[in-house]
């Protein structure tokens, strides 16, 4: 294993550790941005779907993954982003602001939601977020006169300085642009004070609070930034569905962004990533397979979501670090074989804790 | 001046009075030790200072300034750091990232600063990092530093939470039975990093303890505290051969 030599404070605070993974990243990057000139059509569409998806995973990575709080209400961020969005651009707003606005209006519902539910935790805030999210719905319905009804509308076209962003490869740019800039804000938020603030939340609140951390304020902080990152992805998703009506945005979506960042792996912006690859990648590989499974198996309705399902307990079950967790044992494995030992990746038993607030 | 006063304070939990009419005063620069058997209110009274419980009745004074009300986050900027009886770490982060939330009273960035991670949050990133590898030296868990909490030893987790604890430049440190769950050694050890504290820092230090070796090594005053009411004051030989202090512990833990 090459471990970088280091000579001051200072680089353990750059992004990419090691000249190696600085390379890697850019080709990784290089490879991204070639891809349209390569694959058809409806492949470069299906990514820039996974990117959007990889952005609003990234957003809940930070509430949940990162700061202990789970929201089955992100679709409604997602919504209230690809209607902002949408509205602002049929109004002849220009995409380079009407974009920014979404991900802005997003993120102060959500830190309008953050503040009522600063002392829920768990299965409270879970359902509160939910019901914010099935109020949302409603209102994405019934105020026919902005957002179209049950029947929505179609999204028009965006134009950059009158360059008009069409089709799939229109999409799969921005939502690229939009991921990247995402993940560096992110990066640069969890190696800053308001990131440790966050994850000291996460593992124990009462301590936190005795560091100087303010509970509600960061968790409103928190919900207002994974908002405003679903929101934005909720503005290229209005883009990319090209017609926007409020079943869209359903407990079903939510429920789809919570497994992102349980199988991609809680705490690891990867995992965000890893998670929304699978999760737009699985339906594509039962179709391919649906007809070839036996007893019928493949026309049953609900196949996908089960199998969503089972996987989610699974991976709970037998991998919490999820999808990352493999990723990371894997590199360990190769990094230091043939003299890999297996304990090295066993996990220890957390420790009890037994002084709460509550 | 004393630097910390307690004036008769209280606690009720609906209607068990975990701790009544207790008062002290705490000097500058002392080793202030409360001893007691389980149930006495010791912790009760540290939750109080730091602002978790707010008293049921009673003043809390530090440094002159009334904090019986203020906000618990704001106790570690006024210099009051503490310890917890069950460890109350950040298991999922590094030893290091444990020590720089220490210094989250200290950081003043601003948040779209942070965002993009300007220079000034770069400077203060490193300004910050300086100071916990002085806490990471002057406790000696360099080998540790990069290790997730959740992987450390127990021994090695109640040195990490002192030292995070120091990250705070704390004038008054609260440790809630630094000994506990620690062996001989390790117990020995923690009493020289607590006079260490002590002298080499001028920090000012609050003790729950149960093992009366340490409480008797380091303590400059011990109070023993009973059924959450005072029962005796004073030097440590003084507090261990109180009549009232004896009564108080048969059958409970030995003195
Ligand atoms: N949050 C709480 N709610 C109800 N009772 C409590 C609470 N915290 C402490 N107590 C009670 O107060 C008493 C003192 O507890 P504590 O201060 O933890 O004792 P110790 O001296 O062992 O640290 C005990 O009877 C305990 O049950
Ligand atoms: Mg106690």
């Amino acid at each position: 294993m090459i471990a970088p030599f280091k000579t001051g404070y200072a680089q353990d605070l750059t992004l990419a550790k090691g000249p190696g993974s600085r390379i890697a990243y850019a080709v990784l990057l290089a490879v991204m941005a070639a891809i349209p000139l390569v694959l058809g059509e409806f492949y470069v569409g299906e990514l820039g779907g996974l990117f959007i998806f990889a952005i609003a995973g990234v957003g809940l990575m930070l509430l949940t993954g990162y700061t202990g709080l789970v929201s089955l209400g992100n679709a409604a961020f997602l919504g209230i982003g690809a209607y902002t969005n949408a509205i602002l651009l049929a109004r002849g707003v220009p995409f380079l602001i009407s974009l920014p606005a979404a991900g802005l209006l997003t993120a102060f519902f959500g830190v309008l939601i953050g503040v009522p539910t600063l002392r829920m935790s768990g299965l409270y805030l879970a359902i509160a977020t939910l019901a914010f999210g099935s109020i949302i719905g409603t209102v994405l319905q019934k105020w026919d006169g902005l957002t179209g009804g049950f029947d929505g509308f179609a999204v028009q076209t965006p134009s950059i300085l009158g360059f008009k962003i069409e089709g799939a490869w229109g999409v799969y740019y921005a939502a690229l642009i939009v991921l990247v800039l995402v993940v560096w804000v992110s990066l640069n938020i969890l190696r800053s004070p308001l990131g440790r603030a966050m994850v000291a939340i996460r593992d124990s609140e009462i301590s936190a609070q005795s560091m100087g951390i303010n509970l509600a304020v960061t968790k409103s902080i928190a919900f207002g930034i994974s908002a405003g990152i679903t929101g934005l992805a909720g503005g290229l998703y209005a883009h990319y569905v090209r017609h926007l009506a409020p079943d869209s945005f359903d407990i079903l979506l939510s429920i789809q962004l919570v497994t992102i960042v349980f199988i991609g792996g809680l705490g690891s912006l990867h995992g965000a990533i890893f998670g929304a690859a699978f999760m737009r990648l699985l339906p594509q590989a039962i179709a391919m397979v649906r007809d070839d499974l036996p007893f019928g198996l493949g026309q049953l309705p609900g196949l996908e979501p089960s199998l969503f399902g089972l996987i989610l307990v699974l991976v709970i079950m037998f991998e919490p670090g999820g999808i990352n967790g493999r990723w990371v044992k894997l590199k360990a494995y190769f990094a230091a074989f043939p003299l890999h030992r297996k304990p090295a990746a066993r996990r220890q038993k957390s420790y009890a804790k037994s002084e709460r607030l509550r | 001046m004393s630097i910390f006063a307690a004036q008769d304070i209280a606690m009720n939990f609906g209607g068990i009075r975990a701790v009544e009419g207790v008062s002290f005063t705490v000097e500058p620069g002392e080793v202030f030790s409360i001893i007691g058997p389980n149930g006495a209110g010791k912790t009760t009274i540290f939750n109080m200072i730091s602002r978790i419980y707010t008293p049921s009745a009673g003043k809390l004074i530090f440094a002159g300034e009334d904090i019986t009300s203020i906000p618990p986050h704001q106790i570690a900027n006024r210099g009051i750091a503490r310890t917890f009886q069950n460890i109350e770490l950040f298991a999922n982060a590094t030893l290091l990232q444990n020590l720089l939330i220490g210094r989250h009273c200290h950081s003043q960035v601003g948040l779209l600063a942070q965002f993009g991670f300007l220079p000034s949050v770069r400077r203060a990133e490193i300004a910050h990092r300086e100071k916990a590898e002085e806490v990471i030296e002057f406790l000696g868990l360099q080998r540790y530093r990069d290790q997730l909490i959740a992987n450390l030893p127990y021994g090695v987790r109640k040195v990490v939470e002192l030292g995070r604890a120091l990250c705070i430049e704390p004038k008054l440190l609260l440790l809630d039975e630094p000994s506990s769950g620690l062996n001989v050694e390790e117990t020995e050890e923690m009493g020289y990093w607590i006079e260490d504290i002590k002298q080499d820092l001028g920090v000012t230090i609050i003790m729950v303890e149960h093992d009366m070796k340490l409480v008797h090594a380091v303590s400059d005053r011990v109070m023993a505290l009973a059924s959450g009411r005072i029962l005796a004051l004073g030097t440590s030989a003084e507090v261990q051969n109180d009549p009232e202090v004896i009564r108080a512990y048969i059958g409970g833990a030995p003195v």
